[in-house]
C-alpha cells in the first residue's frame, strides 16, 4: 500500500465509522413511548407501542411453565431465529400489560431469560398468556405466545 | 459493589451472560400497601468496550432480585463486560466482570 493511498482509507475509516458507531444505541422506551406502559390490555399497548400492527404468529417461541407455584418469580424464555429490531413481551394478568422492550443489536441473538412476577390466575383453571412481538428487520412483525396458570400471585406482595 | 452477580463465559464465538441485580423492585400496587415509594429497574444494558450487545427497558413487573440471561457474539475471553441499570428513583449503578 503507498502512502496516498493509505491516507485515503484512514480518511474513509474515520468518515465510516462514527456512522457504525451510532448505528445502534440505547433507547429507552419507557421515554420514547410512555403510554405503552401504562396500557391496561395487550392490544393497547402494542398499539400504543408499534401502532396498528398484525403480526404473523410464527417463529418466535415464548416459553414458560405450565403451571407457575410461585407467582413471584415466574421464568419466562423468549427465543426467535428472525433478524429483529426490537422484542416486546406483554402479558394479561397483572393491571398493566407491558413486561419490557428489547432493543435488539444488528449480530444479536433473540434468546432472552428472566423472572417476572404475575398475578394468580382464577382457581377454577383460568389461564394467563405471555405474548411476545418480534420487529423484524423486514418491517414485518411476529408474534408467539404461552399461556400458563399461576398458582400463587407475585404481585400481591 | 455487590448490587450485582455476573457471570459471562465464551464459547464457540457465543458469549453466554448470565447476571442478577439486588433489587427490591416494588411494584405501585406494593408500595402502596408498604407505605413507601415504588422504585423498580427503568432500564439495563449491557456493553463490550463501545459496543451495546444488550438493551432493554423495563416495567414493575420483573421479579424481586431479578435474573436475566442472554447470548451474544463478537467478544473473547478476556473483554470486559459492563452492566448498566437504571431504576425509577434515577439511581444508575454500573458493574463490569470479565469474560471467562
Amino acid at each position: 500500500m503507498n502512502r496516498r493511498n493509505f491516507i485515503g482509507f484512514g480518511v474513509l475509516a474515520m468518515a465510516t465509522l462514527p456512522a457504525t458507531l451510532s448505528a445502534f444505541s440505547s433507547i429507552d422506551f419507557r421515554k420514547t413511548k410512555p403510554d405503552t406502559w401504562t396500557a391496561k390490555t395487550v392490544d393497547s399497548a402494542i398499539k400504543a407501542l408499534y401502532g396498528d400492527i398484525k403480526p404473523e404468529e410464527k417463529g418466535v417461541t415464548v416459553k414458560a411453565p405450565k403451571v407457575a407455584s410461585n407467582g413471584g418469580a415466574v421464568p419466562i424464555t423468549v427465543k426467535s431465529d428472525i433478524p429483529a429490531k426490537t422484542v416486546a413481551v406483554f402479558q394479561d394478568m397483572n393491571p398493566e400489560s407491558a413486561v419490557a422492550v428489547w432493543n435488539v443489536p444488528e449480530d444479536g441473538a433473540v434468546d432472552y431469560s428472566f423472572k417476572i412476577k404475575l398475578k394468580a390466575t382464577d382457581e377454577n383453571g383460568g389461564n394467563g398468556t405471555v405474548y411476545a412481538i418480534v420487529e423484524g428487520r423486514d418491517g414485518k412483525f411476529y408474534k408467539g405466545k404461552v399461556s400458563l396458570q399461576v398458582a400463587k400471585g407475585g404481585c400481591e406482595g | 459493589m455487590g448490587t450485582m452477580k455476573i457471570k459471562a463465559k465464551e464459547k464457540d464465538g457465543v458469549v453466554k451472560v448470565k447476571f442478577m441485580i439486588k433489587h427490591p423492585m416494588l411494584t405501585y400496587d406494593q408500595a402502596k400497601k408498604k407505605g413507601t415509594d415504588p422504585n423498580f429497574i427503568t432500564h439495563i444494558s449491557a456493553k463490550v468496550g463501545d459496543k451495546l450487545v444488550y438493551d432493554v427497558s423495563t416495567s414493575q413487573f420483573f421479579s424481586k432480585n431479578p435474573q436475566f440471561k442472554f447470548k451474544f457474539k463478537g467478544a473473547k475471553k478476556g473483554d470486559e463486560l459492563c452492566i448498566t441499570y437504571t431504576d425509577l428513583s434515577g439511581k444508575t449503578v454500573t458493574e463490569c466482570k470479565k469474560i471467562k
